[in-house]
């Protein structure tokens, strides 16, 4: 269980302002640097143009994604085979914006201006918004998480650029830690934002799942770790609630 | 490069990149209306996306892709264990066990080889 949470003090007063403060003290900014930093040299090292490089960060925004479009694209594969690949790389997605939405939202507000919350929704933002927003008044939370999203962002802008131009020069130590930062720091957060049974049953059932799924060959390895994990966790949490009522009775 | 095959590139980042990955984002605003925090729907779906989440990290540190592919599985594992380690030693820091785990696969990359 996590301490009473106290309220996050905001810029004057302005919700983006501290997502940008959110977003530049997060160990995020780090991998997110590190990882695109890789996708612009992949990006080079396949001979796309810089800005349709830039684009794919601006567009995708969601590294596993871009890295199957420039390496398939690059390696000339069929554009609906691509497509397919991509989309179900990004299926994640869905479920992250159903659980980040009602986080931010007030009851005035309308469809359309969660839509750039929406496209800011991947791991790194999501991860940290989940954190964070419980702290922010719910009146600045979509400024708030667009500020995340729009710092990180910016940063792996930044970093797609330099990627492409370091891309002849970066050692493969180097390189491969570099590759290492993203599933590290995804974990090591999945562990600081476990706070209910579903969290800690989901997050081990993952781990385990998407391997032995991988292993066997089973097609939409993810799209099933998603499903069976999240139904073993609803199913705990559920169970522990009932045994737990049973117990305060 | 002609440039039609230059358009051509822009369009196809649209739509074989862009619109295949947004479409989640956007299924995602839809089916969120009208749900509130409390809700099962969103207990399941933080779950769903939790699993998913740490799916792809065992994925990644078991079948590593590109330049993790030269280190062993062996290296790769024991570096996440440490970086645990140093998570929790550290008082449940994210930046040390990131930090910690990274140097480790690294270090064992210089000592058990690698490229």
């Amino acid at each position: 269980m996590q301490p009473a949470s106290t309220t996050l003090s905001l810029p004057y007063g302005s919700g983006f302002l501290g997502g940008l403060r959110g977003g530049v003290t997060s160990i995020y900014m780090v991998v997110v640097v590190g990882s695109y930093i890789s996708i612009g040299a992949l990006g080079h090292d396949l001979g796309f143009p810089l800005p349709w490089t830039v684009l794919t960060t601006l567009l995708v925004w969601a590294a596993p994604a871009q890295v199957i479009l420039i390496t398939a694209l690059g390696a000339g594969a069929a554009p609906l085979e691509v497509a397919l690949a991509v989309g179900l790389s990004s299926m994640r997605l869905l479920p992250m914006v159903v659980a980040l939405l009602p986080l931010v939202r007030t009851p005035r507000t309308r469809t359309h201006e969660v839509l750039v919350t929406a496209h800011f929704t991947a791991i790194s933002m999501w991860i940290e918004a989940l954190q964070l927003l419980p702290r922010v008044p719910r009146e600045a939370r979509i400024g708030f998480a667009n500020g995340i999203g729009c710092c990180l962002m910016g940063a792996a802008t930044a970093a797609t650029i330099a990627g492409y131009h370091l891309a002849q020069t970066l050692p493969g130590l180097l390189v491969a830690g570099l590759l290492f930062l993203s599933p590290m720091s995804f974990l090591m957060s999945a562990v600081r934002n476990a706070r209910f049974t579903a969290d800690w049953v989901a997050l081990v059932a993952g781990l385990v799942l998407a391997p032995l799924l991988a292993w066997r060959g089973v097609g939409l390895d993810l799209m099933w770790t998603g499903i069976v994990g999240g139904v073993l966790a609803f199913a705990a949490q559920r169970l522990r609630e009932a045994l737990q009522n049973k117990v305060w009775r | 490069m002609s440039a039609l095959g230059e358009l051509a590139r822009y369009a196809l980042l649209i739509l074989v990149g862009f619109l295949p990955n947004e479409v989640w984002r956007m299924l995602g605003v839809v089916l969120a209306r009208g749900l509130d925090e409390d809700s099962q729907v969103i207990v399941f779906a933080r779950a769903a996306a939790t699993a998913i989440l740490t799916g792809v990290v065992g994925k990644l540190v078991i079948f590593a892709p590109g330049a993790l592919a030269s280190v062993s599985v062996t290296v790769r594992l024991g570096a996440t264990a440490l970086g645990l380690v140093a998570y929790l030693l550290a008082r449940r820091s994210v930046l040390a066990g990131v930090v910690a785990a990274t140097l480790a696969m690294m270090a064992g990359m210089l000592v058990f080889g690698g490229t």
